[in-house]
């Protein structure tokens, strides 16, 4: 059995993709096999947060139109056995995903014996959002302590509670999970950002990962390698925190705190 | 919280943020699965009212609730204080 996990938000740019690549290789590093698809379809970006851009030779269009198949549109990553991307098209053409052609990739990568399903929604609440949510079994709701994320992310939750197919066949709902990320503990410390307690309170969801803001991230995309594969990195172990709670493990939050203290904060901080 | 803290008189942005979004999200969930008319009815209730007492837009409340087997459309309007405003 496939699990299908859509990682989505609403808002544009809250880290989406850079959830989904890490999600992905760090289930993968943990022996299961996946696949990440892109369905932000024109402007496509998980093959180059994952490094694999120039390898792309069929997209989930072509999969879709049937100009290939899907085994020849996976691209096979190289560090991680088992984790296969399957591209976003450039094309221009909103309807180029319909729900049937998803469906019937959906159900392929299930028959080929992928464990998990991962689909990177895009920006907004149109068709491709809603594409990429509808078959889900779980979601991973990524946001940041920032009024417009929040309020977005509860508009995306009431569309996976009413626009899915767990929804329509009343068998559960989509699981929700909350993923914080660009988590500034500085300035929440100083009351200029929400907590993850706030954000929680508001949403009324459980916590699946908090990750800080960090300049890891950058590093990560300008080489194409997932922040969670950096060695050293407090967003590497957020993320790989996260993975372990998806996969049930009970793990207190980390990196909550700022970890090196000024001389200002240590006089007059708590 | 540290002493710094002790000395801040305004409440910090974080927390007019959350108070914001308690609002707002409440209001939208409220609101949510409910006919795509009601905005527009609520304008219209709006001008409607507004020929007879000088309201805030905000001071017009319309609310969709489901009760068991049957919706009621709540409409409420607080007016002003004062009369003649
Ligand atoms: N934890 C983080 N710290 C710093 N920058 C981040 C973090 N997460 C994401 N970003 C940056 O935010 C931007 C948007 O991220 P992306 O994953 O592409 O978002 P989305 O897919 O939601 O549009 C990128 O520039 C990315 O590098
Ligand atoms: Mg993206």
């Amino acid at each position: 059995m496939s699990e299908i996990i859509v990682v989505t938000s609403g808002k544009g740019g809250v880290g989406k993709t850079t959830t989904s690549a890490s999600l992905g290789c760090g289930l993968a590093r943990r022996g299961k096999r996946v696949a990440l698809i892109d369905f932000d379809i024109g402007l496509r970006n998980l093959d180059l947060i994952m490094g694999c851009e120039r390898r792309v030779v069929y997209d989930f269009v072509n999969v879709i139109n049937r100009d290939c198949t899907l085994k020849q549109a996976l691209i096979r990553d190289k560090r991680l056995e088992g984790l296969h991307v399957l591209a976003a098209s450039q094309t221009r053409d909103k309807d180029a995903l319909t729900e049937d052609g998803v469906q019937r990739v959906l159900d392929e990568l299930a028959g080929e014996g992928f464990d998990y399903i991962i689909c990177d929604s895009p920006a907004g609440i149109e068709k491709g959002a809603h594409l990429a949510m509808y078959f889900a079994d779980r979601a991973v709701v990524v946001v940041n302590p920032e009024v417009s994320s929040v309020r977005d992310s509860d508009r995306i939750l009431g569309l996976l509670a009413s626009k899915t197919r767990r929804a329509a066949n009343g068998n559960g709902g989509v699981k929700e999970h909350l993923l914080l990320t660009r988590y500034n503990p500085r300035r929440v410390a100083s009351g200029e950002m929400m907590s993850v307690n706030d954000v929680k309170e508001i949403l009324g969801l459980d916590v699946i990962g908090v990750v800080p803001e960090s300049t890891d991230v950058l590093a990560a995309s300008n080489s194409g390698v997932p922040v969670i594969l950096n060695e050293a990195s407090d967003a590497a172990d957020a993320y790989e925190d996260a993975v372990g709670r998806l996969l049930g493990e009970q793990l207190p939050l980390r990196f909550l705190e700022e970890r090196k203290r000024g001389f200002l904060a240590r006089m007059f901080g708590g | 919280m540290g002493l710094l803290a002790l000395f801040r008189s305004k409440p910090s942005t974080a927390s007019i943020a959350k108070e914001r979004l308690r609002i707002i999200v409440a209001q939208e969930r409220s609101t949510r699965g409910a006919p795509d008319y009601l905005p527009l009815l609520r304008r219209e209730l709006l001008q409607v009212i507004h020929k007879y007492v000088n309201v805030d837009p905000e001071a017009v409340q319309v609310h969709l609730d489901r009760e068991e087997g049957h919706e009621v459309l709540e409409l409420s309007v607080a007016l002003p204080d004062k009369r003649g405003g």
